[in-house]
């Protein structure tokens, strides 16, 4: 079995996170769309392991849902805490750490 | 021409070398005559105003007993055998590092014996003196100290075994002139002159240390004992330099030409110290310092001459300076430079020399301190006031002052039989036998003085009276007059030392002696020369001054001479130019260089920085989404990069 259309699957899903983190302004977006790129790797990962034979990318892939179900905890925590204050989940919104 | 071996047998056979003997019995106190004034100088100043109400007589106690040691150890010396008469004490090991030991050490020769006696006994007669004319200074007790502390490292200068010891006391008498010159430290004009006595001095300092400092590095040692043996081996450039980097050194210490300017200023101290440093002690410092080093000078003929060049500049430029001031102090001191440079001129002039130098040392010393003290007693008599113009007749008003500063009159403008006369008239006599310039210089040096001093003693003493009506001049307390008399005694009777050439064999153990040469003219002549230039010099005081008119204020229509010797021959002026303009551009210059190029690089990379700096955090923008394309364009740079490494 190729392993290309799993590939493209995943840089597919990658660049539709990408865009997404880039474009969109609520902050809950942009997290599922960071979700969506830790998976489209993840699945890279898995790909990867299965034409080399081995479970070194599998074990790869089970650490970084590790991370990211860590990630989630914290991030919509600090969400949270923004949309308490400002009544708004607008990244653009919390930009005064600036210059 | 002998050729240079040859003399430098005979000049190893003239310059004794000096080998003292181990200090055993009285000798074995030596340390003491240093000790007693330190002692008391520390006590004093230490002390604070506890010491205030004794603290006169403890400093003049502990200068009479340093006296009676040196007169013990004095006759002790006369008691043995020419070739016996130097003694050295071992104190401790003052230095020792790796390669480099200096022992502190005590010399004591002929040379120095005279010396110890010179500035306790006249330094103890003017310490009496300072009780009673500084009975109204409410700072007596420190001035005592400072008194003490000068004797202390005058004494040290003159015992030391070794170079560096004469440096330490060297450095020790500058600072003690320092503070005493800036005593009166309420007034600008004394702290002034006390920074520019210390100021000049440096530079002479700077002779001496690296004088010293080439002494070790050619002869591995700084001890005088050790270098008077080996002298001759070193090379005629390494002593020419040393020669003329100890007369560098001594025209610093005794106002010699071109190091001459702060003798004149040092005057704003208090009168005793002008007496006792600034004449008869300190300032013939640079005289012992050449006669101390004869094995050196003998062999650099270079360096004598330039020492005889000193001495006959200065010798007319102080007699110049003395016959135009109106301040009698400074009379004296245009006076004391006169004197020194027949000092230094008779120590130029080699072995024949060295003996007479050391001998109008001694006769200077009484006869000036005898007339600063006088012209201390006149001031002290006239409120303070030091212009001869207001004085006039006061020889009625102060009869014992006149009576002794007299004598010391008479000695300085060598009036036959006192102690000037026998002095001066050795070293003109000599002078003209090694030189004729020399001589005539001398000679002429003669006449000048007799001109001033008898100009001072017109003005002060004799002439009209000329002084305001407020002032009553009044004879000073005894412990003012006393030294005084004493010290007059010494100026008629310190020809003494001449009978039977008693000072030139005393000396001869430490300079040497030599064959006096045969004189063009018999000795006699000479002498009735140096009278008759004498009377012409007294003469013409008499005609210019006393028979006429003497304004009490100074007239400003005066000759261009007159002019010039007012200004001291403009020796501030050619030092201001010479060195302090140019040094003064120098400087500036380079701190201008600091502040543009060294300042311009530091200060320019600073802003640059901050330039820089304020330009780049315009990237941080606080927008999450503008941090994230900067991350996805960082990942795609690196992933191009890799792409290019592996596809290329």
């Amino acid at each position: 079995m190729s392993a290309t259309p799993f590939l493209v699957l995943s840089a597919i899903l990658f660049t539709i996170g990408c865009v997404g983190v880039l474009t969109r302004r609520n902050a809950i977006v942009v997290f599922m769309s960071v979700e969506l790129m830790l998976n489209a790797a993840n699945l890279a990962l898995v790909t990867f392991a299965r034409v080399h034979g081995n479970l070194d990318g599998q074990i790869a892939a089970f650490f970084v849902m590790v991370v990211a179900a860590a990630e989630v905890v914290v991030g919509l925590a600090i969400i949270m805490t923004i949309f308490r204050t400002r009544r708004s989940a607008s990244v653009d919104d919390a930009s005064l750490l600036k210059y | 021409m002998v050729s240079r071996t040859a003399a430098h047998v005979l000049l190893q056979e003239s310059v004794p070398v000096v080998e003292p003997a181990a200090a055993d019995g009285v000798f074995t106190l030596l340390w003491l005559i240093i000790a007693l004034p330190a002692l008391g100088s520390a006590i004093l100043l230490v002390g604070g105003r506890r010491t205030d109400p004794w603290g006169h007589l403890l400093g003049c106690a502990t200068v009479a007993a340093s006296f009676l040691v040196s007169l013990v150890a004095f006759v002790a010396l006369l008691g043995r055998d020419a070739e016996d008469r130097s003694v050295q004490q071992h104190l401790f090991t003052w230095i020792d590092v790796f390669g480099f030991q200096v022992d502190a050490g005590l010399l004591l020769d002929p040379l120095s014996a005279l010396f110890l006696l010179l500035v306790t006994g006249v330094g103890g007669l003017i310490h009496v003196y300072s009780i009673g004319y500084m009975a109204t200074d409410p700072r007596r007790r420190r001035f005592f100290g400072y008194l003490n502390l000068f004797v202390a490292a005058m004494l040290v200068l003159v015992l030391a075994d070794s170079y560096l010891g004469i440096f330490l006391g060297w450095e020790g008498v500058g600072l003690a002139s320092y503070l005493l010159i800036g005593f009166f430290q309420h007034k600008p004009s004394a702290a002034v002159a006390a920074k520019k006595a210390f100021v000049v001095n440096r530079v002479g300092d700077i002779g001496m240390a690296l004088g010293v400092m080439l002494l070790f590095a050619t002869f591995g040692t700084t001890a005088i004992p050790a270098i008077s043996r080996v002298s001759a081996e070193a090379s005629d450039g390494v002593l020419t330099a040393l020669g003329l980097l100890l007369l560098l050194a001594a025209c610093g210490k005794s106002a010699q030409f071109p190091l001459q300017s702060w003798l004149l200023d040092a005057m704003e101290g208090p009168t005793p110290v002008s007496a006792l440093i600034h004449a008869a002690t300190m300032v013939t410092a640079g005289v012992y310092l050449i006669i101390r080093s004869n094995f050196i000078y003998e062999n650099a003929p270079v360096a004598q001459t330039a020492v005889v060049v000193v001495g006959a500049v200065t010798l007319l430029w102080g007699a110049a300076i003395g016959c135009a001031k109106d301040d009698i102090k400074k009379v004296l001191a245009g006076s004391t430079m006169s004197q020194i440079g027949y000092m230094m001129l008779a120590a130029g002039l080699g072995v024949a020399g060295y003996a007479f130098a050391i001998f109008h040392l001694l006769t200077h010393g009484f006869f000036k301190a005898n007339m600063f003290l006088g012209a201390g007693s006149v001031m002290h008599a006239m409120d303070d006031d030091v212009d001869m113009r207001h004085y006039g007749a006061l020889r009625k008003a102060l009869p014992v002052t006149f009576l002794t500063f007299a004598m010391g009159y008479l000695a300085i403008i060598g009036f036959p039989g006192f102690s000037g006369f026998w002095s001066k008239d050795k070293i003109i006599e000599t002078a003209f036998d090694q030189n004729l310039y020399a001589g005539l210089a001398a000679l002429l040096g003669a006449g000048i003085t007799a001109f001033y001093m008898t100009r001072l003693m017109i003005l002060t003493f004799l002439s009209e009276k000329r002084w305001a009506a407020e002032v009553h001049p009044h004879e000073s307390p005894a412990t003012m007059t006393v030294p005084l008399v004493v010290l007059a005694a010494l100026s008629v009777l310190g020809g003494v030392l001449l009978l039977g050439d008693w000072i030139t064999e005393w000396l001869t153990p430490v300079v040497g002696s030599e064959e006096h040469g045969e004189l063009p003219l018999p000795a006699i002549v000479y002498t009735l020369i140096v009278v008759a230039v004498v009377v012409v010099g007294v003469a013409a005081a008499v005609l210019l001054v006393a028979r006429r008119d003497i304004p009490r204020e100074q007239p400003q229509q005066v000759s261009l001479a007159t002019r010039f010797a007012r200004n001291d021959l403009y020796g501030d002026r050619l030092n201001e130019a010479l060195l302090m303009r140019p040094g003064d551009s120098v400087v500036r210059s380079m701190a201008d260089f600091d502040d543009r190029f060294v300042d311009g690089a530091v200060d320019g990379s600073g802003i640059a920085a901050a330039g820089m700096s304020n330009t780049f955090r315009r990237v941080q923008t606080g927008y999450v989404r503008s941090y994230a394309l900067s991350l996805f364009a960082g990942a795609l740079l690196v992933v191009a990069a890799l792409l290019a490494v592996n596809l290329a």
